[in-house]
């Protein structure tokens, strides 16, 4: 088709347009960032570089506010990219030093610098930092490196390239043909070919039909599809306009979770700016090709992660999974056809389709192509979000990247895709992720989330805390699902209780099996995995609660005693005074003792005493 | 004590006018009436659901009842959302949402103070995983939080209050 945009010239107009900024200031506008003060941050620089041409050989000094980096733990993080600096932890006192010493100066401040955790070293340069070297970026490319809410910036890092190529080529059937050559499998969790989901729903081109995408993100500990959302949107954008020209759309919805205000805003000014510029909505680029885009904002149910379920809410009803088939590709939105892609398999499109479905499957294992996004949470000392190769194992990303555990604890677990996932542990800390092999260990990719648990977590706790989150957030429909989740919770309380028995075991598994086979939706199909794992490989954790009535990683607090050793304890009296409720008798200078009926087990006794003499058991 | 409001069902009709009057539109809807009200009042749901085509006052209801964001009972002027998700509950939620329940003054049973001024509830995740554990104070994100962080924070809000 004949475009009315060149797109090469934009990209250099835009490219133009950065640098005529000058000096750039990159600081990082991400939800974690803002909560650390990147707003103040951001003020003062700009009010130190108003006057950076009578300093400096620089004429300009512009403070870009980009989406999140991943490294949230770091925050406020800001980066100097002519100088290959980032610092972390900035605070708005720090910006006056930063601003005199490197950039009239160009002399680092050290103390800012990210410390490397192994080596405890000063990293100056910012591919030194282990965080980010071992990393491969796709989906995340332009994350933290672009103004988020500028769409000439997008431009100029290739956003809307893809797209122009595709309209002038004008053959849908040739994108979906590429698609499905990379190999893309859906990054929401269950690893569905992409490039199949298009060919089906294509299938019953004709009618109206639209694209939806599933910027739901429940699972508890991702944030993966936020950082797109925040750091990227035109890239989601670009996206779902590819994937709409592809299977013949031309109306979408992107649904968004209440919890993400700030994504919410930043899509809604993308979606405006690209549309006055004509990369969305009527005649894109001046095509026949038109696609108008709508923001739909979920209300806190987590099952509306689902497809089926998200549509029933996107039509405004309760959202409950309907039965499937029909599958959303031939009855989907208000009886459409529809595609449903997650955000973070629909931000890998444009760039598969601008360097080639080769390029793609060349990372990555045999099954699992491309790279994938990890939400690094828990135990670990770089929290943050990463994006690696399919197949890296997680031995690279806990230790390499993520820097090992905190506090020089024991490794003990890792929790992958939320509650639809399970626990793995130390054995499995060479295998490869990609989709097959963490199935067969009782685990799934999921969304992406890895949380890292050390030797003081308790596993039947944190199977009791996800079978109380899916027992919460069962829709209600279907009887396995929603009695099941119950009474498995039910037991789970009893064992952490040191109420349970043995035989209860045999239940648990039992009535898992049964959730797992009947239940209607991928919620409640996948709901026992974390009960699963966790009585697979710490099996011995469930029999301490139940038979030796004790809680090895002294978490659970019925099973918890708190006592003070008469050898070690000088009598200070700082327990007694820090107790809440007065459990804590004794005399100055004699040991001290705790009455047990009256402890509530808080601990708090247990970091106030100078002489170590209180522990738990 | 929380008094219940008198809806404006102008206000009601304004809000239906600019959403768009489809029955795909309920819950943005049910979301503008909260920001008003900080609930959704009896009397709201069954206007809505009379006046919208393809309604009732039961289904409205039932859309009410089936999403956690909405509440059927007023919130406080300070909503506190304490994050429970998998990595702040690692990082220890537990022991902030307690510090939380033992510094405010809620009644048995419910999550919103005597005074009207706050309300709490948990939820499952906001995202911001790096910062864990954290709590949200209308839409300011306060991270890293411990048992005694949460008391400054409460304590703060009440001087400000004057209470």
């Amino acid at each position: 088709m004949e475009l009315t945009i060149d797109i090469n010239k934009e990209q250099e107009l835009a490219q133009e347009q950065i640098k005529a900024q000058g000096f750039r200031v990159l600081v990082c506008g991400g939800t974690g960032c803002v909560a650390n003060g990147s707003e103040k941050v951001m003020a003062k620089f700009r009010e130190l570089g108003a006057n950076v041409s009578t300093l400096t050989s620089h004429d300009k000094m512009t403070v870009v506010p980009t989406g999140c980096h991943g490294f949230c733990e770091q925050g406020v993080l800001v980066i100097l990219p002519d100088q290959h600096t980032t610092y972390v932890k900035v605070k708005v006192e720090d910006v006056e030093e930063i601003f005199n010493s490197h950039i009239i100066g160009g002399q680092p401040v050290e103390r800012l610098l990210y410390t490397d955790p192994a080596t405890k070293q000063h990293v100056k340069k910012n591919d030194d930092i282990n965080f980010y070297a071992k990393q491969t970026r796709t989906a995340l490319e332009n994350c933290g490196h672009i103004n988020a809410e500028s769409l000439d910036e997008a431009i100029a890092v290739h956003g809307y390239e893809a797209l122009s190529n595709i309209l002038r080529e004008n053959n849908p059937d040739a994108v979906i043909q590429e698609i499905l050559d990379s190999g893309l499998r859906g990054r929401g969790g269950a690893g569905f070919p992409t490039g199949l989901k298009w060919k089906f729903t294509a299938a019953n081109k004709g009618g109206k039909s639209y694209v939806v995408c599933n910027g739901d993100e429940g699972d508890p500990g991702a944030f993966m599809d936020r950082s797109v959302m925040e750091g990227d949107p035109h890239k989601l954008l670009e996206g779902m306009a590819i994937a709409a020209f592809a299977i013949g759309a031309d109306e979408g919805y992107i649904y968004v979770r209440a919890e993400y205000p700030l994504a919410i805003k930043r899509l809604r000014k993308a979606i405006k700016d690209a549309e006055e510029r004509h990369y969305l909505g009527k005649n894109i680029m001046g095509t026949e090709f038109s696609f108008e885009l709508h923001i739909k904002e979920g209300a806190g149910a987590f099952v509306c992660g689902e497809e089926s379920a998200l549509i029933a809410s996107i039509e405004g009803e309760r959202g409950m999974p309907r039965p499937k088939p029909p599958f959303p590709a031939n009855k989907g939105l208000f009886g459409r056809p529809t595609l449903i892609n997650n955000v973070e398999t629909l931000a890998n499109i444009p760039v598969i389709m601008r360097k080639g479905a080769k390029w793609f499957s060349s990372m990555g294992t045999e099954t699992s192509k491309g790279t994938k996004t990890f939400a690094l949470t828990g135990e670990v000392n770089n929290t943050g979000l990463i994006e690696v190769p399919m197949g890296t194992t997680l031995r690279e990303i806990i230790f390499d990247i993520g820097g090992g555990i905190r506090n020089g604890k024991k490794f003990k677990a890792v929790q992958i895709g939320g509650p639809s996932g399970g626990c793995l542990t130390e054995e499995h800390l060479d295998l490869p992720m990609d989709y097959e092999s963490l199935t067969k260990a009782g685990a799934m990719v999921g969304s992406g989330g890895l949380v890292v648990m050390a030797e003081d977590t308790c596993m039947v706790e944190v199977a009791r805390f996800f079978m109380n989150f899916t027992k919460n957030e069962s829709c209600g429909k279907c009887v396995p699902c929603r009695e099941g989740t119950k009474n498995m919770l039910k037991i789970l309380e009893k064992i952490v209780q040191g109420k349970g028995e043995l035989k209860d075991l045999e239940i648990l598994e039992d009535l898992a099996n049964t959730v797992k086979d009947g239940s209607l939706c991928g919620l409640g199909k996948t709901a026992p995995n974390p009960v699963l794992s966790t009585l697979k490989y710490f099996k011995d954790e469930y029999i301490a609660h139940i038979v030796d009535k004790k809680c090895p990683a002294g978490v659970c607090t019925a099973l918890k005693t708190i006592s003070i050793d008469a050898d070690k304890c000088k009598g200070c009296t700082k327990c007694a005074r820090t107790c809440p409720v007065g459990a804590i008798e004794g005399t100055v200078k004699n040991p001290h003792h705790i009455d047990q009926s009256k402890c509530i087990k808080c601990e708090a006794c247990l970091n106030s005493c100078p002489f170590k003499a209180i522990s738990k058991a | 004590m929380v008094c219940k409001e008198t809806v404006d069902f102008k206000k009601i009709d304004e809000i239906i006018t600019e959403c768009g009057g489809k029955k795909s539109n309920l819950i943005a809807i049910l979301q503008k009436v909260q920001e008003v009200y900080r609930y959704l009042p009896e009397d709201a749901m069954i206007y809505i659901g009379s006046k919208m085509e393809g309604l009732s006052p039961a289904t409205v209801f039932g859309v009410a009842t089936f999403y956690a964001q909405f509440s059927l009972d007023p919130k406080g002027k300070y909503e506190i959302k304490c994050c429970d998700g998998t990595a702040c509950h690692v990082r220890g939620s537990m022991p902030v949402l307690n510090a939380i329940k033992a510094r405010l003054d809620f009644e048995e049973g419910k999550l919103t103070t005597k005074d009207g001024l706050f309300s709490l509830e948990t939820v499952s995740c906001l995202g911001a995983c790096g910062l864990a554990p954290v709590v949200v104070i209308n839409d300011k994100v306060y991270p890293q939080m411990t048992s005694d962080a949460i008391k400054v924070v409460i304590d703060t809000i009440l001087q400000e209050e004057n209470k």
